[in-house]
């Protein structure tokens, strides 16, 4: 949520009103995509560059929704519809991590889909609002909230066949890409690396343990 | 200024196209072959962990360490508990000057 409230300050610096500015938060609802545009937009970049680098930036939903959908089988259309609207990452991981071992409800996934929507938004418009008013972030650790939070999340997969070298490989190849290529390509490389991992790994039903 | 409802709208249409094609793609399948499959199962351990990247390699060391160290903690403790240790860990750490 303090990205949220940081995308909304940061946003009404740059010129967008405040209505823009939780518009673009209710429709994209992509916290990364959004820091991008607002940095091409700032160069005054053309629009469809700025297309080109959110569809990059969240070309790993096409690879949530495959993985989620399997499991929404008893969701009717229009909730299949609005589950995916909502389909962010720490939705998917907390989705993801209870098929590991229970059903995945409609209360469970709608009431936590919700929260983090209706958060974001909230936070969003307060941070254009009452923007400036959280000075110093880093003094609180606040810039770590989402790295730890993922990396504890990563965590929470390692029961899964072949963690150690799908993570492994995956943080290793977003590592040199990011260094290399940059930004946004790390994440749909080095995931894509990951995943190729565990389609390789296991030949067909069973292999080595 | 239009330009940016514009902008808005077909950022949001293009985000949730790629919120729903991965599912449309894959329900095509009668029965999904297991290294698909495979595949699929990983997908949250290798896209999460590529999050992380970018504060990974830019910052300095005291994130490095608080990082993998969270990894470590992760295997103990909650999500929510390992954030808000790694949290006070970095609060601290950067209040003492690191």
């Amino acid at each position: 949520m303090p990205f949220g409230a940081l995308f909304g300050t940061l946003a009404v610096d740059s010129g967008l009103t405040v209505a823009q500015t939780v518009g673009f938060s209710a429709t994209v609802y992509a916290g990364a995509s959004q820091f991008v545009a607002l940095q091409l937009l700032a160069l005054s970049s053309p629009i469809w560059s700025i297309l080109i680098a959110v569809v990059a930036l969240n070309f790993r939903h096409v690879l949530y929704s495959a993985s989620i959908g399997r499991h929404l089988g008893h969701f009717s259309r229009g909730e299949k519809a609005a589950a995916f609207f909502v389909l962010v990452d720490p939705l998917f991981a907390a989705a993801e991590e209870r098929v590991g071992h229970r059903r995945l409800t409609r209360s469970y996934y709608f009431t936590f889909g919700l929260m983090l929507y209706v958060g974001w938004s909230v936070s969003t418009l307060l941070g254009a609002i009452f923007g400036g008013l959280i000075e110093d972030q880093r003094a609180f650790g606040f810039d770590l909230i989402l790295p730890v939070y993922f990396i504890a999340q990563t965590m929470a997969f390692r029961q899964r066949a072949g963690f150690l070298p799908v993570a492994g490989v995956a943080a290793i190849v977003s590592i040199l890409v990011y260094v290399t290529i940059g930004s946004p390509w790390h994440v749909t490389l080095g995931g894509l690396a990951g995943i190729a991992v565990a389609a390789l790994r296991r030949p067909a039903g069973n292999g080595a343990p | 200024m239009s330009d940016i409802w514009l902008l808005i709208a077909l950022s949001g249409l293009l985000t949730y196209a790629t919120r729903f094609a991965g599912h449309l793609v894959l329900s095509r399948f009668e029965r999904v072959p297991p290294r698909l499959e495979a595949a699929l199962d990983a997908v949250p351990a290798a896209m999460l962990v590529t999050i992380v990247t970018p504060v990974f390699v830019d910052g300095g060391w005291l994130e490095r360490i608080i990082i993998i160290a969270s990894g470590f903690l992760a295997l103990r403790l909650s999500v929510l508990q390992t954030v808000i240790v790694g949290l006070l860990a970095a609060a601290l750490a950067r209040s003492a000057g690191y």
